[in-house]
């Protein structure tokens, strides 16, 4: 090689300082854009979407198959016991649907009353499959594998086995990422059914090993509500669909200032082993600004 | 040119099996930290450039995927992998101690900034609870899973330091 070329090369040899130097002011920057706009995030979500996407899809169909097989395995002794009292609960039930049937053709009658046509079981959704979930131990957000490519927008709703499981908070073209609810940052308008009274539920990191987060905010002035109740998403929320179901209340308290109540309930999704959601197209309705 | 694609393939495959594979593998909720790990390494192992580059990389994927403004976790990793890159002059393959110590650090100071900038700052005050519930367990697994790594890792980087040397040579 001619020491033309050598020379070259050593220009090029940027002193780590520098380096670390710049890419701080990078980031400072990408920081400030995309607190402000929305702009970057689209564009390299959608070119890491590409790298990243098939290779946790296909993780995640092996992992899957081989902790299924082990779980299978595992249940097996389980599965014997738990065949004894379902057996039992069948019969429970079996009386308790006819008492259903009746409190439904009930439900049916009132509800062409109050022309209640816009229930969630309504609305048209589109199946994902869960591919990853976040990479740190904080924030429970995960990747669908679905995105722009299949209809999905931000801020659709997302459920699983009818109860709320959060929103798409970005999307890429195949995949998007779910907020959950029980994500430390997340608060969900909510409502208690039987009453109609708003409360706010918010993720807490502390309390989701006990598998519960908290409610607050709960203005129970007549004192109806209590342990057991179902929760529901409000009318009044600007991002969530109204009437689906988050959880049950499983504790309450008297908050100090004696006005409002606030407690924990139990989530109607279980977030620990959940592998596919719904995603809802219907799109909360906002006013236009 | 091999360096940087070995570079970018160890950050992609940690980066997918931190977010599925070690997800269902997690104790109570918590999985180790692969970024960190690479990060680390590649910074004592190949000094202060490579780890500077590898943590922006890895951070930049997990700000894009899961962060909730870009370029947050990319400062954080970034200068993870910068400080590990200040221990390369002290660094011997044979010996694990200095990279179980070093990554360690690395968790647990990733872990601490990230209780500071994303949870007390929102006025959850229980260090305590944090600390012993998400910071020490990660930091556990992460050094389990690490030291059966770490021999992988270090037969990856002799086949292309060789090379690093030959240009080394080169330079002096």
């Amino acid at each position: 090689m001619s020491p033309i070329v050598k020379r070259k090369r050593e220009k090029f040899h940027l002193p780590s300082k520098y380096l670390l130097l710049i890419l701080t002011f990078l980031c400072v920057v990408m920081m400030g854009i995309t607190f402000t706009t929305d702009y970057l995030g689209g564009t390299l979500s959608v070119v890491t979407g590409y790298i990243i996407v098939p290779f946790q899809d296909g993780i995640t169909s092996i992992g899957t198959w081989i902790s299924n097989r082990s779980e299978e395995l595992g249940q097996l002794k389980e599965v014997l016991a738990k065949n004894k009292d379902l057996q039992q609960r069948v019969d429970d039930l079996t009386v308790q649907m006819t008492e259903l049937q009746q409190e439904k053709y009930e439900l049916n009658n009132l509800r062409e009353l109050y022309q209640l046509d816009e229930q969630y079981a309504q609305y048209e959704k589109v199946g994902a499959r869960i591919i990853g979930k976040d990479s740190g131990n904080w924030f429970h957000s995960f990747i669908i594998d679905k995105g722009s490519d299949d209809g999905i927008v931000e801020d659709m709703n997302v459920i699983a086995g009818g109860g709320l499981v959060g929103r798409v908070s970005n999307v890429g073209p195949n995949w998007a990422k779910v907020t959950s609810i029980i994500d430390d940052n997340s608060n969900v308008s909510g409502m208690i059914l039987a009453t109609s009274d708003n409360l706010i539920v918010s993720g807490d990191l502390e309390l989701m090993n006990s598998g519960v987060i908290k409610f607050e905010q709960l203005v129970d002035s007549a004192n109806q509500v209590k342990e057991g109740d179902k929760i529901v998403t409000s009318k009044i929320s600007d991002k969530y669909l109204p009437g689906i179901l988050i959880g049950y209340i499983s504790d309450m308290q008297i908050d100090s200032n004696n006005l409002t109540k606030s407690g924990q309930l139990t989530t109607a999704v279980d977030f620990e082993h959940l592998e596919e959601v719904l995603v809802i197209k219907q799109l909360k309705q906002s006013v236009a600004e | 040119m091999k360096k940087k694609i070995i570079m970018a393939l160890t950050v992609i495959v940690c980066f997918c099996l931190q977010s599925t594979l070690f997800r269902t593998l997690s104790f109570s909720g918590i999985g180790p930290n692969l970024l960190i790990v690479a990060t680390a390494v590649f910074g004592f192992m190949n000094g202060k450039k490579t780890g500077t580059v590898v943590g922006f990389f890895s951070g930049l994927l997990v700000d894009i995927f899961f962060g909730e403004v870009l370029g947050f976790y990319a400062l954080i990793y970034m200068y993870i992998g910068f400080a590990n890159g200040a221990f390369h002059k002290i660094f011997y393959p044979e010996d694990i101690k200095l990279p179980l110590i070093l990554i360690s650090v690395s968790d647990s100071v990733y872990g601490l900034i990230t209780y500071f900038l994303m949870f007390l700052l929102r006025s959850r005050f229980q260090f305590t609870f944090y600390f012993m519930h998400v910071i020490l367990p990660e930091i556990v697994y992460t050094i389990v899973i690490t030291i059966f790594l770490y021999p992988i890792i270090l037969i990856i980087n002799r086949h292309f330091m060789e090379e690093e040397k030959r240009s080394a040579k080169k330079f002096v």
